[in-house]
């Protein structure tokens, strides 16, 4: 417990088609994010939006040469196993936004958890409630966002 | 912002295409949020529904929506109640509970904000976002010790 884990660095930097794929899955039209003028004046260029913090860090669904399935929250898959909690869903989730990131950066994260639940039982089945956050750091060595997750995992 | 304690309330139809098209815009793999023999049988949900990091898109969506380009997030809590499906009607309600200046000058305004699906209360949200204090100001000029999300 509170012990840094799964430090890990993104496998590709931010790009621009990404934050564009985001911004149009949402019909967000911030012009920070499609306006290069606008990027410039407020924030001295391109930035991504904030909450497209977690999406840097998750990785490809295949790579060559992986033998496994990568998954992008281990702590969280580490304690379904240690439980044997086959389900899990996330049920609260903190955001915090620092350092803005830019087209380019490449993201770190690690991970951290922070409590685990006695047994409950809820609409969904019988299991535990762990809170984990996430640190992202970029290149450079600056925060740029800390993520705090509430996972439910259960058995129906 | 011409009522300054309201947002404007967002609608939005929810499809399969929504839902697919945010966990994949948010590199979420995952078969629940596409698949929907998965979803139903393995989750025991209605159908596929949408995941945490797109549901925190159009949160920031909704805000920056109503402060425009010059408002920057500090903070964004939210939890989840209920699953957003397709053919779901979403409305995004707010309403700004706190107004302060930090010590650093810096303008906050703390947003709570009601996601329903249809009838459900899918999901709430308290933001903390930082908007100009005046025309010259801009919160994205803003890092180390003069930022405190």
């Amino acid at each position: 417990m509170s012990e840094r884990q799964y430090e890990r660095t993104a496998d590709f930097p931010v790009e621009r088609g990404y934050i564009w794929t985001s911004c149009s899955s949402v019909e967000n039209g911030n012009p920070l994010f499609w306006d290069d003028a606008v990027a410039e004046e407020l924030t001295g260029g391109p930035i991504a939006p904030s909450s497209m913090l977690s999406v840097w860090f998750r990785p490809h669904n295949w790579a060559p040469g992986r033998t496994e399935q990568e998954l992008p929250l281990q702590v969280h898959f580490d304690l379904k196993e240690q439980y044997a909690l086959p389900e899990a869903v996330m049920t609260d989730n903190t955001i915090i936004f620092y350092e803005p990131i830019r087209p380019g950066d490449v993201i770190t994260s690690a991970q951290v958890l922070k409590s685990v639940s006695e047994e409950k039982t809820t609409k969904l089945g019988t299991g535990r409630f762990w809170v984990i956050d996430v640190e992202y750091t970029n290149q450079r060595g600056d925060l740029v966002g800390v993520e705090s997750y509430t996972g439910f995992g259960y058995r129906r | 912002m011409t009522d300054t304690k309201t947002l404007p309330e967002l609608t939005y139809d929810v499809t399969a295409t929504t839902v697919v098209l945010g966990a994949l815009a948010t590199r979420d793999w995952r078969p629940m949020h596409h698949d929907h023999d998965f979803a139903v049988n393995r989750n025991g949900t209605a159908d596929i529904f949408m995941n945490t990091p797109n549901l925190a898109a159009w949160f920031e969506r909704y805000i920056t929506d109503w402060t425009g380009p010059k408002g920057r997030l500090g903070r964004m809590t939210f939890r989840i109640r209920d699953s957003i499906f397709p053919g779901n009607v979403m409305r995004f309600t707010g309403a700004v509970r706190d107004e302060e200046v930090d010590d650093t000058g810096c303008k906050w305004v703390t947003l709570d904000i009601d996601l329903h699906a249809d009838d459900r209360l899918a999901t709430t949200c308290t933001a903390r976002v930082a908007i100009p204090v005046d025309d010259s100001d801009n919160p994205w000029a803003r890092k180390g010790d003069t930022w405190r999300p």
